[in-house]
C-alpha cells in the first residue's frame, strides 16, 4: 500500500461514485434496505412500556444496536462483490490494469465508495433511533440507555470496522469469482461471521462498557488488518485476465538493454507486477 | 526515466528475448524474439490461439513470462518497473472496454486521472478531435454504436501521449470509411514517431500500413517487411496466357529466356518461374511471337502479404494443432 498516488485514487473513487450513482440498483437498496432494517428497531423501543425493568431495556436497545450494526455489514458487501468481477463482465478491467494504477490505489479507491454511504447511513439511522427514543418512547430510559459512552463508542467504532471487513471480504471473493451472481450472493453472506462478535455485546453475553467496545474495536480492527493483506494478495494482474496466477519461475528483466543473442536471465521472484 | 529521454532516443521501442510464455503444461507463445524501432509500425499477425494476444498482455506487464527476456519503451520488464512501462504505453484490446454507464468524457476523465496529466481538459478536447468523436464527448458510451465506441477506445489510448501503442484489431467492426479514418490516424502517428505494435487479421491493412510484420504461430514463423517476406517465399513469376494451347512450350520457355521452371495453368495458359521478371517478360514475348503464338496477356505475377501467411502457417506444424 505504499507510494499511493491521491490522484489516482481519487480517479478511481469518482468513477465508483459516478457509476453508482447511475445504477438504480445500487441506489434502491441502499435506500430500501436501512428503511427495513430500521422498522424492528422502531418496533422494539416503541413496545417498550414505562414501566419496564432497567435491565429489560438494555435487552431490547442491545437487539437494537446488532440490527442497526447489520447495515454497514451488508450493504457494501453486495456493492464490493461487483466491484471486481463487473468490471471484467463489462471488459473494463484489461483497459483499467494496463493503466499505471498500483493494486492498492483500485482497492481503496473502490473501498471508499462502498464504505462512505454505509458507514454514514449506518450513523444516521442511530442518530435516527436515539431522536425516535428521545421523543416517542414510553420509557425514558431507552434514549439514555441508547446514548450512553458505551453504545456511541461501540456503534462509531464498530460501524467502519465492520463495513471494512465486509467490503475486503466482498472484494476478495470479486477477485476470484467468474460471475456477478454467485460473487454477490456469497459476498452478503460472507459479510455476516464479524456481526457474531457484536452480537456477544449486543446479547449481553459480555457487558458493554467503554473498554469492551475499545477491545471489540481492536480485535474487529486486527481482523479486518489480516483479511485486507488477504485481499491484496488475491489482486494479481495476472489471475485476474487470466484465471491462474504468475508462476514464480525464471523470468524476465535483464538489468540493461539486450541484444539478440545476449540474453540475461533473473529470477523473477513475484506476480505479474507489485504495484 | 523522462518521456522526452525516451523518445529521443535511437534506442528500440521494444526488444524481446526469446520470450516465452506457459500456462501450464501448454505454451501460449515459445521462444520469441524481435525488435521493433522507434516510430515504426510493426503488425503482428497470425490465426487464432497463436498467441498474439498472450504476447501484447506479457509486454503490456499484465502477464509475467515464464522465460525470456523483454524491453519495453526502454525499460526492462520485470515485476519491479510494470508501473513505470505502463506510464509510457497504452493498449487498446480488441473490445475497448468503456464504462458504459459513464459519458464519453467521463471515461476519458477517469483515464486522465490514472495517467496523472496535468491538463486533462485541454489533452481529452484534443484526442476527442482526433477521432472526430468531440461532438459526442457528453454521450453515454452505452448509447454509442460499436464503431464509435471503437473510436473511443483509440481516444482513450492517445490519451497519456504514449511511447509505444499496443493496438488489438483496432478496425474490428469499423465501417470501411471509419477503417480508413484509422488508418490514417496510425499513420499519423508514424509520423510523429509513436510505435505502434498492430495486432491484425486483415493481412491487407497489415500490408498498407505495417512497415514490418511479424507471423506468430506460437513460435515466430517469419519478421520482415512485407515485401522481404514474399521475395523470400515466393521466386518471381511471369503468367502467360496465349490464344490458342502452344504445341511445344518446352522449346519456349527455356533457361535461355530467363526461364527456371514452367507449369500450365490451365487450357492456354503457364506460370514461368523466373529471376529477373523484367529481363525475362520481353524475352518470352519475343519467343512467343516468333514461334506464332498469338499472346492475349504476359504479366509479372504479385504475391500478396496473405499468400505469405498463409504459407507460412499451413506449412507450420502448428497448425494442425
Amino acid at each position: 500500500m505504499i507510494g499511493l498516488d491521491v490522484g489516482r485514487l481519487a480517479a478511481v473513487a469518482r468513477k465508483e461514485a459516478r457509476e453508482y450513482r447511475r445504477t438504480p440498483f445500487i441506489i434502491g437498496a441502499m435506500a430500501v434496505l436501512p428503511l427495513i432494517f430500521m422498522i424492528n428497531p422502531v418496533i422494539t423501543i416503541f413496545a417498550i412500556g414505562a414501566t419496564v425493568k432497567s435491565a429489560t431495556v438494555a435487552k431490547a436497545v442491545g437487539a437494537t444496536f446488532l440490527v442497526l450494526l447489520v447495515v454497514p455489514a451488508v450493504i457494501p458487501a453486495s456493492i464490493a462483490a461487483y466491484s471486481v468481477v463487473g468490471e471484467r463482465d463489462q471488459g473494463t478491467l484489461e483497459p483499467l490494469l494496463t493503466t499505471p494504477v498500483r493494486r492498492g490505489e483500485i482497492l481503496i479507491g473502490k473501498a471508499l465508495v462502498a464504505a462512505v454511504p454505509a458507514v454514514g447511513i449506518a450513523y444516521i439511522l442511530f442518530a435516527l433511533a436515539v431522536i425516535l427514543a428521545h421523543f416517542f418512547a414510553g420509557n425514558p430510559t431507552v434514549a439514555a440507555t441508547l446514548t450512553e459512552g458505551s453504545h456511541i463508542l461501540a456503534q462509531a467504532l464498530f460501524a467502519p470496522l465492520l463495513a471494512v471487513w465486509s467490503i475486503g471480504v466482498g472484494t476478495a471473493i470479486s477477485a476470484r469469482s467468474s460471475d456477478v451472481r454467485v460473487a454477490q450472493q456469497l459476498g452478503t453472506l460472507a459479510s455476516l461471521p464479524p456481526l457474531a462478535v457484536t452480537a456477544l455485546v449486543s446479547f449481553q453475553i459480555v457487558p458493554l462498557g467503554v473498554w469492551t467496545a475499545v477491545g471489540f474495536g481492536l480485535g474487529l480492527l486486527v481482523i479486518d488488518i489480516a483479511m485486507w493483506r488477504g485481499v491484496v494478495a488475491t489482486f494479481d494482474r495476472e489471475r485476474l485476465i487470466t484465471g491462474s496466477r504468475a508462476a514464480k519461475t525464471t523470468g524476465v528483466g535483464p538489468g540493461g538493454s539486450v541484444g539478440p543473442g545476449e540474453v540475461r536471465r533473473i529470477r523473477f521472484t513475484g506476480g505479474t507486477d507489485v504495484g | 526515466m523522462a518521456k522526452e529521454q525516451l523518445t529521443d532516443g535511437a534506442a528500440p521501442a521494444l526488444v524481446v528475448s526469446h520470450l516465452t510464455k506457459r500456462f501450464g503444461d501448454r505454451s501460449a507463445f515459445e521462444d520469441v524474439s524481435f525488435e521493433v524501432a522507434r516510430g515504426e509500425v510493426f503488425g503482428f499477425l497470425g490465426p487464432n490461439g497463436a498467441g498474439k494476444t498472450t504476447t501484447v498482455r506479457t509486454l503490456g506487464t499484465l502477464i509475467a513470462p515464464t522465460s525470456g527476456s523483454a524491453v519495453v519503451a526502454g525499460i526492462p520488464l520485470s515485476a519491479a518497473t510494470g508501473a513505470e512501462i505502463r506510464q509510457l504505453i497504452s493498449v487498446m484490446p480488441e473490445n475497448p472496454g468503456l464504462y458504459v454507464r459513464l459519458t464519453v468524457q467521463e471515461n476519458l476523465e477517469l483515464f486522465a486521472g490514472l495517467y496523472g496529466l496535468a491538463s486533462p481538459g485541454a489533452r481529452i478536447a484534443g484526442v476527442l478531435e482526433t477521432v472526430n468523436m468531440a461532438p459526442r464527448a457528453r454521450d453515454l458510451c452505452g448509447r454509442l454504436s460499436k464503431g464509435l465506441r471503437q473510436r473511443v477506445g483509440l481516444a482513450r489510448a492517445l490519451l497519456s501521449d504514449p511511447v509505444v501503442m499496443f493496438l488489438d484489431e483496432p478496425t474490428s467492426g469499423l465501417d470501411p470509411v471509419a477503417s480508413r479514418d484509422v488508418h490514417d490516424l496510425i499513420a499519423s502517428l508514424r509520423e510523429r514517431g509513436v510505435t505502434v505494435f498492430l495486432t491484425t487479421h486483415r493481412l491487407e491493412e497489415a500490408e498498407r500500413l505495417c512497415d514490418r510484420v511479424a507471423i506468430l504461430n506460437t513460435r515466430l514463423l517469419a519478421v520482415g517487411p512485407p515485401e522481404q517476406l514474399r521475395t523470400q517465399l515466393f521466386r518471381s513469376s511471369l503468367v502467360v496466357e496465349t490464344a490458342a494451347r502452344l504445341p511445344a512450350p518446352e522449346a519456349i520457355f527455356t533457361p535461355e529466356m530467363g526461364v527456371d521452371k514452367w507449369t500450365p495453368d490451365g487450357d492456354a495458359a503457364y506460370v514461368l518461374t523466373v529471376a529477373e521478371p523484367r529481363m525475362a517478360a520481353p524475352r518470352v514475348t519475343r519467343a512467343l511471337v516468333a514461334a506464332g503464338a498469338d499472346v492475349v496477356s504476359i504479366a509479372v505475377s504479385h504475391h500478396s502479404l496473405e499468400d505469405v501467411y498463409l504459407e507460412l502457417v499451413e506449412a507450420d506444424p502448428e497448425a494442425g494443432r
